[in-house]
């Protein structure tokens, strides 16, 4: 369950955020993951409530929903400029898990659909951010 | 606000390694790879739990130097290193095979991060890391990521590979970091050209590795690798160097 992983990372910095910023009690946690990591949405979201839970000492996370939103992962050629969707990539089922575990590897498997070449940019869409944090000062 | 959330774990995964040794130098084929790899299995074979790192993403080599084959990480809370050779090793080349992986200065900075964010080290006496070569993005990710790394740096008797070595020496100085020493590799003849080199640094030469024509039949066997002259000379400049503080 790699999920964990990332999920501790998210709790790790959502604590660190709530502190700059303030914060006593932490009550939504939204989370972006782009599609190119292919999280699975369910195991993420059992990690982040599982951690969250293992971490409340302060009773900071007590409250915290989680929002997962997902993006689309979306790569721009730099060679030709064309732009596609990795939905439309055809990776097979190992590359794919490859791409899930460092995505960056996706250079190694996706081609521009157009040029074929190696050297395109992930616009959108590579893995798993922190986009906000609510909560009560 | 949109944070990456991978920066903050890095300390936790890292938090069972005793000490953290960053295999470095100026240029690429001063043998950074082969002695992060003998380096390695040297400490192992001490007895010692040892971690090796290849984060030279562009050129990852330690593989093909341990003969490392037909292994993959188990998934666990994060990705678990297997275990070669009696040391738990972490590559890119678990994602890549053996295909090129064409990454930009972005896309290497990312992939370290991710790795580092990920793999779960457990409890380790050292973890050794082979350092991409020269001081650009990547390296400079790496320096301010493992906050307690201290640095192996490696070069030869070459007027090209110390004028970048000195580079490197400087840059670390100036950033606080901790470097055990240096160690001139390849050795063809007697010159005091890397002494004379460091002389206006407070960096130890810890010793020299004379060049050795049969260590590429080496290549590949973890068992004839730690046999070869090479590896007996650097398990003697460790040895006798105060800054690994080996208990032997």
């Amino acid at each position: 369950m790699h999920e964990w992983a990332l999920a501790e990372a998210v709790i790790e910095t959502a604590i660190e955020e709530s502190r700059k910023e303030g914060l006593e009690e932490i009550s939504e946690i939204t989370v972006q993951i782009g599609e190119l990591q292919q999280i699975e949405l369910e195991v993420f979201h059992f990690a982040l409530d599982e951690i969250a839970k293992a971490h409340d000492e302060d009773s900071l996370l007590t409250n915290a929903k989680v929002r997962l939103e997902t993006e689309r992962a979306i790569f721009k050629c730099r060679v030709c400029g064309t732009e596609w969707d990795y939905r439309d990539s055809c990776v097979g089922e190992d590359e794919g898990e490859a791409i899930h575990f460092a995505p960056e590897v996706a250079h190694v498997y996706v081609r521009c659909p157009s040029c074929k070449s190696p050297d395109f940019e992930v616009i959108q869409g590579r893995g798993v951010l922190l986009k906000a944090i609510k909560g009560k000062r | 606000m949109v944070t990456d959330p991978r920066l903050s774990v890095i300390a936790r995964r890292l938090s069972g390694i005793k000490r953290i040794v960053a295999v470095t130098g100026g240029k690429g084929g001063i043998g950074k790879s082969l002695t992060s790899s003998l380096l390695a299995l040297t400490l192992s074979r001490m007895g010692y739990r040892v971690g090796l790192l290849d984060l030279d993403l562009s050129a990852p080599s330690t593989h093909v130097i341990l003969g490392i084959d037909g292994v993959y990480p188990k998934e666990e809370k994060g990705i678990i290193p297997p275990e070669v050779h009696g040391i738990s090793f972490m590559s890119i080349i678990y994602f890549t095979g053996n295909e090129p992986a064409p990454l930009r200065g972005e896309d290497i900075t990312n992939a370290m991060l991710e790795l580092l964010a990920i793999t779960q080290w457990g409890s380790r006496d050292f973890l050794i890391v082979d350092m991409p070569p020269g001081i650009g993005d990547a390296s400079m990710d790496v320096i301010r990521w493992l906050k307690r790394a201290e640095f192996l740096v490696m070069t030869t008797a070459s007027k090209v590979a110390l004028e970048t070595v000195k580079k490197v020496i400087k840059m670390l100085d100036e950033l606080n970091k901790p470097i055990i020493g240096v160690i001139e590799n390849m050795k063809m003849r007697e010159s005091s050209s890397v002494y004379d080199a460091l002389h206006e640094f407070n960096v130890p030469l810890l010793g020299a590795i004379e060049f050795d024509m049969n260590l590429e039949d080496s290549i590949g066997d973890a068992n004839a690798l730690v046999r070869t002259t090479v590896a007996a000379r650097l398990k003697e400049i460790i040895v006798s160097t105060p800054g690994f503080n080996l208990e032997h």
